[in-house]
């Protein structure tokens, strides 16, 4: 039902599609795989008219198209899901649901009733039953963005377009997600899934278009593929091992959290990591991983718990004297906590590490320049000048940025919170190498993960988080993906429900 | 791709540059009176105190956070200078007094923004009414002169240096001075980064609450540099002194390129964004626009400016 055809595109001479192309057929759900900056979003863009192609032919049901913008794509039926949900929060779930498309009985006086009759309507279609009349704010992220789903419903879309959906949701949300994908899929609506998760992609796509570089690789049918030859055909080379071998030895207690509580946040927390040591936090999402971290940072308060460090009771009030102690922390997300988009990659990194680029409050043009270019090299970060705007990186580089920020500090303890979220495969292994050298190095490592091969692949111990709580804590051949989850979902305290 | 960028990026820098050089074409055009030495001194003293204000406002801006109180911090400061002065005080003292006042009432903006969480429209609104309620309370709502002929403080808003006046002197070293900090200091790049992402500079380890603090301290000291000029020029202080001042800081720093959202901009810009406010001021005066349509003027240029920068940005 669409078909684009030898689409290139180029930004101020800089060609970022090369003969591309894509089919995507009626009820179908396609995944469109690639490293970031393969070319993926530009693609999708184009198709919907918020880029104009250089070359190329799109086709709609057999009749070429020219979108001019996206309301244009939309007259069409197809709708785009971005990653940053579109929700208002203070209006209510069916105020959102009619946004701009409001039911009126003329005169802009709408018709509340029904529209709320109709969201109810809608919304336990696709199997959501929730008052409809409650601020959208309240709801999790996964029911937000099945409001999204129908309110591209609303417009009647046969096609939708998904970037990164489950980015943000705990596994229980994707399942839901998906059951309403494929509700809908069996309606005939078709899907492009844009995604870096390869279990997700195996376990709902029909099919992948696979890009790199801007250019086409191939097409596969998800039945006839596997995940090696899916990352072989992104990377272009073999990866080998997706997480590579680790041989640091472990030593003494380096941290140390005793009864750590932030009410109705986490509760009664205890746990040591060892020098050398990767120990992973798992979890659902909103299970208290991060409240955790910050705690240890300084940057939110504990109202009950110790920390000692190498043996010694420690308080740290605020992130400064984390920093003093040697703990860095890489926050879990880059735009909003790690970096000042603005700033250029050179003063990202000096931004934690003033004491060693300047004196007397003077900053030291060469030594904060040879400071960085060395954090820059170490850990391979993609770019033509350390001067560039940290914005210009793409994910995996951004994040290497805000790793070396906290390399910088040579910090004896790291935490790392969801290192590796919207990174792509090439710069997800490079970032566990580097994990591997510190904790070589005698570094005690702190991982938050929501994936759950990386918590397997990656770490020495897995402590599992629920509700606030530490519920399980598995190492050596206990860390299997059930175990996890089964602590994940409340261990031995709940009857698990087996409908996923 | 990155040398266009950053090429496009000095165009958009020296955008208010040409901005001043073409109103300054136009009015010496239409008025030959402009271009003579004594009415660009003129405009100079007249610029030196906005643009100190401003230069402060720079800052406040670049953290994301505005300053309405720079007006009322004048006039109560000049007010103290001016009554110590009178009352037979060392000018150095009486100068010192309201630079160190000048302080601490932009500290107290900055802690009830930094310790209090107040958004500082509202905190700054608040205090510029306090403050101008001091003013008037402390001068009873009476112009303050007699002020003495201390050579000192004569010179400070009157005299000239080497032939430049002593205030566009005053001015131009604290440029010097702020540009500086700005450009090459921890300070100065704490400034940009809270401006930037208060979250991650936090979290980097930076003490935003005293960066904030700080700020606030120094526009309230540069705003009382700017009220012990205007108090020796007019050899006494008024209570109503500096009234909107403010909005012409805030107008000068924006003609300059410098983002309201905070993070972004430069303190070149603000001088340059002073100069054209100053230079309209003081050309549409010239050419014999009246005072009231002068404002309309005035207000179409700025909307002016900002509409050719969102342009640009686009």
């Amino acid at each position: 039902m669409i078909e684009m055809s030898g689409i290139q595109k180029a930004f101020n001479g800089n060609v970022v599609l090369k003969d591309v192309q894509f089919q995507l057929a009626d009820g179908e759900i396609h995944a469109l795989m690639g490293e970031n900056g393969a070319g993926k979003s530009t693609m999708m863009k184009i198709l919907t008219g918020i880029y104009e192609r250089d070359n190329g032919v799109i086709k709609v049901d057999g009749e070429e198209v020219h979108f001019k913008s996206p309301k244009e794509a939309e007259a069409k039926g197809i709708a785009v899901i971005h990653q940053e949900l579109n929700i208002l929060p203070d209006l209510t779930v069916a105020e959102n649901l009619f946004l701009g498309n409001e039911q009126t009985i003329g005169m802009g006086i709408m018709k509340n009733k029904e529209m709320n009759k109709e969201a109810q309507r809608i919304l336990s279609q696709l199997g959501l039953d929730i008052d409809v009349r409650m601020p959208a704010g309240a709801l999790s992220v996964g029911k937000q963005q099945i409001i999204e789903i129908a309110k591209a419903m609303e417009t009647k879309a046969n096609v939708i377009i998904m970037d990164e959906p489950t980015a943000a949701l705990t596994d229980r949300e994707i399942q839901t997600l998906f059951k309403t994908i494929r509700k809908l899929q069996s309606e005939g609506v078709s899907f492009v899934y844009i995604s870096h998760r390869m279990e997700e992609i195996f376990a709902i796509c029909d099919r992948i278009t696979i890009l790199r570089d801007g250019e086409y690789v191939g097409v596969r049918t998800i039945k006839d593929t596997t995940f090696d030859e899916i990352v072989q055909m992104m990377v272009g080379r073999e990866l080998g091992e997706r997480f590579p071998g680790r041989t640091a030895a472990i030593g003494d207690v380096k941290l140390e959290v005793k009864g750590l509580t932030r009410p109705g946040l986490c509760e009664d927390i205890h746990f040591s990591v060892r020098k050398g040591e990767i120990v992973a936090l798992a979890g659902l999402m909103g299970a208290g991983r991060t409240e955790v971290a910050q705690a240890i940072f300084g940057y939110r308060k504990m109202t009950k718990g110790e920390l000692f460090i190498d043996g010694n009771a420690v308080k740290i009030n605020n992130p400064r004297e984390a920093k003093k102690r040697g703990i860095g922390f890489v926050t879990e997300d880059r735009k909003t906590q790690g970096l000042v988009v603005d700033f250029s990659i050179k003063e990202n990194i000096a931004m934690a590490n003033f004491n060693k680029t300047s004196k007397s409050g003077i900053i030291r043009g060469s030594k904060e320049k040879s400071f960085v270019g060395k954090l820059v090299e170490k850990l391979g970060v993609k770019t033509p000048s350390a001067e560039l705007p940290a914005k210009s990186l793409s994910g995996g580089n951004q994040q290497k940025v805000v790793i070396a920020k906290w390399l910088g500090i040579e910090p004896e303890i790291l935490i790392l919170d969801e290192p590796t979220r919207g990174v792509d495969i090439g710069a997800k292994k490079e970032i566990y190498q580097i994990m591997n050298d510190l904790a070589e190095q005698g570094v005690a490592i702190l991982m938050i993960s929501s994936e759950l091969p990386e918590v397997i692949g990656m770490s020495d111990r897995v402590l599992v988080m629920h509700e606030g709580k530490i519920t399980g804590e598995v190492a050596g051949d206990d860390m299997t993906q059930e175990k996890i989850m089964h602590y994940a979902t409340g261990g031995d305290k709940v009857v698990q429900s087996q409908n996923f | 791709m990155s040398k266009a960028k950053t090429s496009n990026g000095l165009m958009q820098k020296l955008g208010p540059l040409f901005g001043l050089l073409l109103i300054v074409v136009i009015i010496s055009i239409m008025s030959p009176n402009f271009l003579t030495t004594d009415n660009i001194f003129n405009v100079l003293r007249q610029v030196s105190i906005s643009a100190l204000i401003a230069f402060g406002m720079t800052f406040v801006i670049l953290t994301g956070g505005i300053d309405l109180s720079v007006g009322s911090t004048l006039a109560l400061t000049g007010a103290v200078a001016a009554s110590l002065l009178a009352g037979g005080t060392d000018p150095f003292i009486a100068m010192g007094v309201a630079l160190m006042l000048g302080l601490i009432l932009g500290a107290i903006n900055g802690v009830i923004i930094a310790k209090g969480k107040v958004a500082p429209f509202i905190a700054t609104l608040a205090t510029m009414t306090i403050y101008r309620g001091l003013t008037l309370v402390y001068t009873d709502g009476k112009p303050i002169s007699g002020l003495g002929d201390h050579l000192a403080f004569q010179m400070f808003g009157k005299g000239y240096f080497f032939g430049i006046p002593v205030p566009v002197v005053t001015m131009l070293v604290t440029f010097f001075v702020l540009y500086f900090i700005l450009r090459k200091t921890t300070f100065g790049r704490r400034v940009y980064a809270i401006g930037g992402n208060a979250e991650a500079a936090r979290l980097s380890g930076i003490n935003v609450d005293r960066t904030t603090i700080a700020v606030y301290a120094l526009t309230g000291m540069l705003a009382a540099m700017a009220a012990l000029i205007l108090t020796s020029r007019l050899n006494s202080a008024q209570p109503t002194a500096g009234q909107s001042y403010e909005l012409d800081a805030i107008a000068a720093v924006v003609l300059g390129g410098t983002s309201l959202t905070g993070g972004r901009g430069w303190i070149v810009g603000t001088l340059i964004g002073a100069l054209i406010i100053g230079v309209l001021n003081n050309g549409l005066n010239l050419i014999g626009v009246s005072s009231f349509f002068q404002q309309v003027v005035k207000g179409l240029v700025i909307l002016f400016a900002v509409l050719i920068d969102r342009k640009k940005a686009a």
